[in-house]
């Protein structure tokens, strides 16, 4: 089986297809109060493509059944289907086993799996945690949780005002004491990519192993686990043009064999007496009860989908795009980006000068245009910058520059309804 | 009139610019925090009481259009009302935004330039927040509101 990683980089650099791209999107042709849809709310949630909507279709029409039990037809095909999915995944970000390929809930519900059993297993008072100011909520809580539990305590790389963690700050908090980090590959409030690699090596030279959040990252990287040496690395599939409600959780094999279960139940045990339980093997000793199964194939679907582009091309594309906001939103009187790392990926996050983010977007709603208003839940993000919350342009690649437009044109009004104009 | 216009009506969008009663109160009988951390607004509330008149009342903090332009009305309506009086506002008021009041624009007065947040079900909590936080104060109610 040809991986997504030789797929994503063999693909010759055919035009890139834009127009073509949407078609396979249903909703991005409806309109909305009157105006054709400008989605640009890809950072909360993507739009999902006729294949992805197809395979849900067709698995509960023709392949329904649960999953690793039945001896019938159902159960096997729909088993083959699930476990299919779990080895796209691992191709698409180049791990070496599917073993190490847990489906979850979500990329926060990943988090805590390696914050409650790595928490449980190995911090002890007194101990560090590791993240930066950059994370979201979901990086952040599960770690103060654990840490409150066992009394261990939770350091926070500062960011600085262009929105980069300060490396050198981050290096000296490692130490011996620090027992895990956990990392955001790009930050959801501002799309800052982090160093990851750099920052998973110095955590290293102490040996602390590294959680990516990797929410962001997917959508936009090509993320290889093995070439960044990525100890656990978190994802949402709604996030990467999947269903919602189903997420990843990679962790090296020798780490994950070593943590006790997070959640019992079914699939997830080998025996059951009651008197002493035998826990099954990797994948199967996380993924307690009946998993999402139809969550599993429309992300599988979802990456096969993705094989079929020229990724530079995607990440040219995408990037041409953010510049291109920020560029032009940069030129309007009033407006400020906020965060300005040299590396960003996805999102453009400003403020305008005496006008909500709020109304922001209830006015840029009305122009059919969706963006996030507010905290983005990364408030020490917004503290940092000393402001209550920004409006949020997020990009996937079929978003157009047309779209750059119908949001510039959108911020004017904005600023016309409140009479700065 | 478009929804929009309805929505940020010339006096929503003053009361937003020059918020009344917009300061901190030296010595308030009581004073009490809103927030909304769906997208962070948060205002102070403070009230001056004499015997059951609303002597004096004022406001800070910061949020959108529409819940400044709702803080900074309310203030100037409710100066000088008795508590019971501030309550029928209140309950106007809050018939206004969730579209389920009959009353007219003469017996609205000033509140009717919220009568087009009713078409905007993401932006009551907005229009309620200062108010909410006002009752909270009257009742002498020690939390702090939070509209998500």
């Amino acid at each position: 089986m040809m991986t997504a990683e030789k797929t994503r980089k063999t693909k010759s650099s055919a035009a890139f297809d834009v127009e073509g791209i949407r078609r396979d999107f249903p909703i991005l042709s409806i309109r909305v109060h009157g105006k054709p849809l400008v989605y640009l709310d890809n950072a909360a949630t993507t739009q999902k493509p006729l294949a992805v909507l197809d395979a849900i279709d067709r698995y509960y029409r023709e392949e329904n059944a649960n999953v690793h039990r039945g001896v019938h037809a159902l159960s096997e095909l729909a088993t083959k289907k699930y476990e299919d999915s779990r080895e796209t995944v691992r191709a698409f970000i180049n791990a070496a086993s599917s073993k190490e390929i847990i489906f979850t809930r979500g990329a926060t519900d990943s988090i805590n799996l390696v914050a409650a059993t790595f928490g449980r297993k190995y911090l002890k008072p007194g101990d560090e945690v590791v993240i930066t100011g950059l994370e979201h909520h979901s990086n952040i809580v599960p770690w103060q949780l654990i840490c409150e539990e066992k009394q261990a305590k939770l350091r926070v790389a500062p960011i600085n005002s262009s929105g980069e963690v300060e490396l050198a700050e981050f290096e000296e908090l490692l130490s011996e004491k620090v027992k895990i980090a956990a990392i955001s590959h790009i930050s959801n409030a501002l799309g800052t990519v982090n160093p990851i690699r750099r920052m998973i090596e110095a955590a290293h030279r102490f040996g602390i192993p590294v959680l990516i959040d990797g929410a962001q990252g997917v959508p936009h990287l090509n993320v290889d686990v093995l070439a960044l040496d990525a100890d656990f690395y978190a994802f949402s599939s709604h996030k990467i043009f999947g269903p919602t409600g189903l997420g990843v959780l990679y962790g090296k094999e020798r780490l994950l064999d070593a943590l006790p279960p997070y959640q019992g139940g079914g699939d997830m045990i080998r025996s059951v007496t009651f008197e002493k339980t035998i826990f099954n093997d990797l994948p199967y000793k996380f993924e307690a009860g009946t998993p999402h199964i139809e969550g599993a194939i429309g992300l599988g679907t979802a990456l096969e989908y993705l094989h079929t582009f020229d990724w530079e091309a995607v990440v040219r594309h995408e990037h041409a795009l953010i510049r291109s906001a920020a560029d032009r939103l940069s030129e309007i009187e009033g407006v400020r980006i906020i965060g300005t790392a040299k590396e960003k990926a996805g999102v453009v996050s400003f403020v305008i000068d005496g006008i909500h983010p709020h109304d922001i977007g209830t006015i840029l709603d009305q122009e059919g245009i969706a963006i996030r208003t507010g905290h983005h839940c990364a408030q020490p993000v917004m503290d940092r910058f000393g402001i209550p919350a920004t409006a949020r342009a997020s990009f996937a690649f079929y978003n157009t520059v047309d779209e750059v437009d119908v949001l510039v044109q959108g911020i004017q009004k904005v600023k016309k309804v409140f009479g700065y104009v | 009139m478009s929804d929009l216009k309805a929505l940020y009506q010339e006096v929503i969008l003053d009361h937003n610019r020059n918020p009344r009663n917009y300061r901190k109160m030296e010595n308030p009988d009581r004073f009490l925090e809103g927030y909304n951390p769906l997208c962070g607004d948060r205002y102070t509330v403070y009230i001056k009481m004499k015997g059951e008149v609303i002597e004096d009342i004022s406001f800070q903090g910061s949020g959108c259009a529409i819940s400044k332009a709702s803080a900074s009305v309310m203030g100037s309506l409710l100066k000088g009302k008795t508590r019971a009086e501030a309550e029928v506002i209140f309950d106007q008021f809050h018939r206004l935004v969730r579209g389920e009041s009959k009353a007219d624009a003469e017996e609205l007065g000033k509140l009717a330039a919220f009568s087009g947040v009713s078409e905007f079900p993401a932006r009551v909590k907005c229009a309620i927040l200062a108010w909410h936080t006002m009752k909270n104060v009257l009742e002498d109610k020690a939390e702090s509101v939070s509209t998500e």
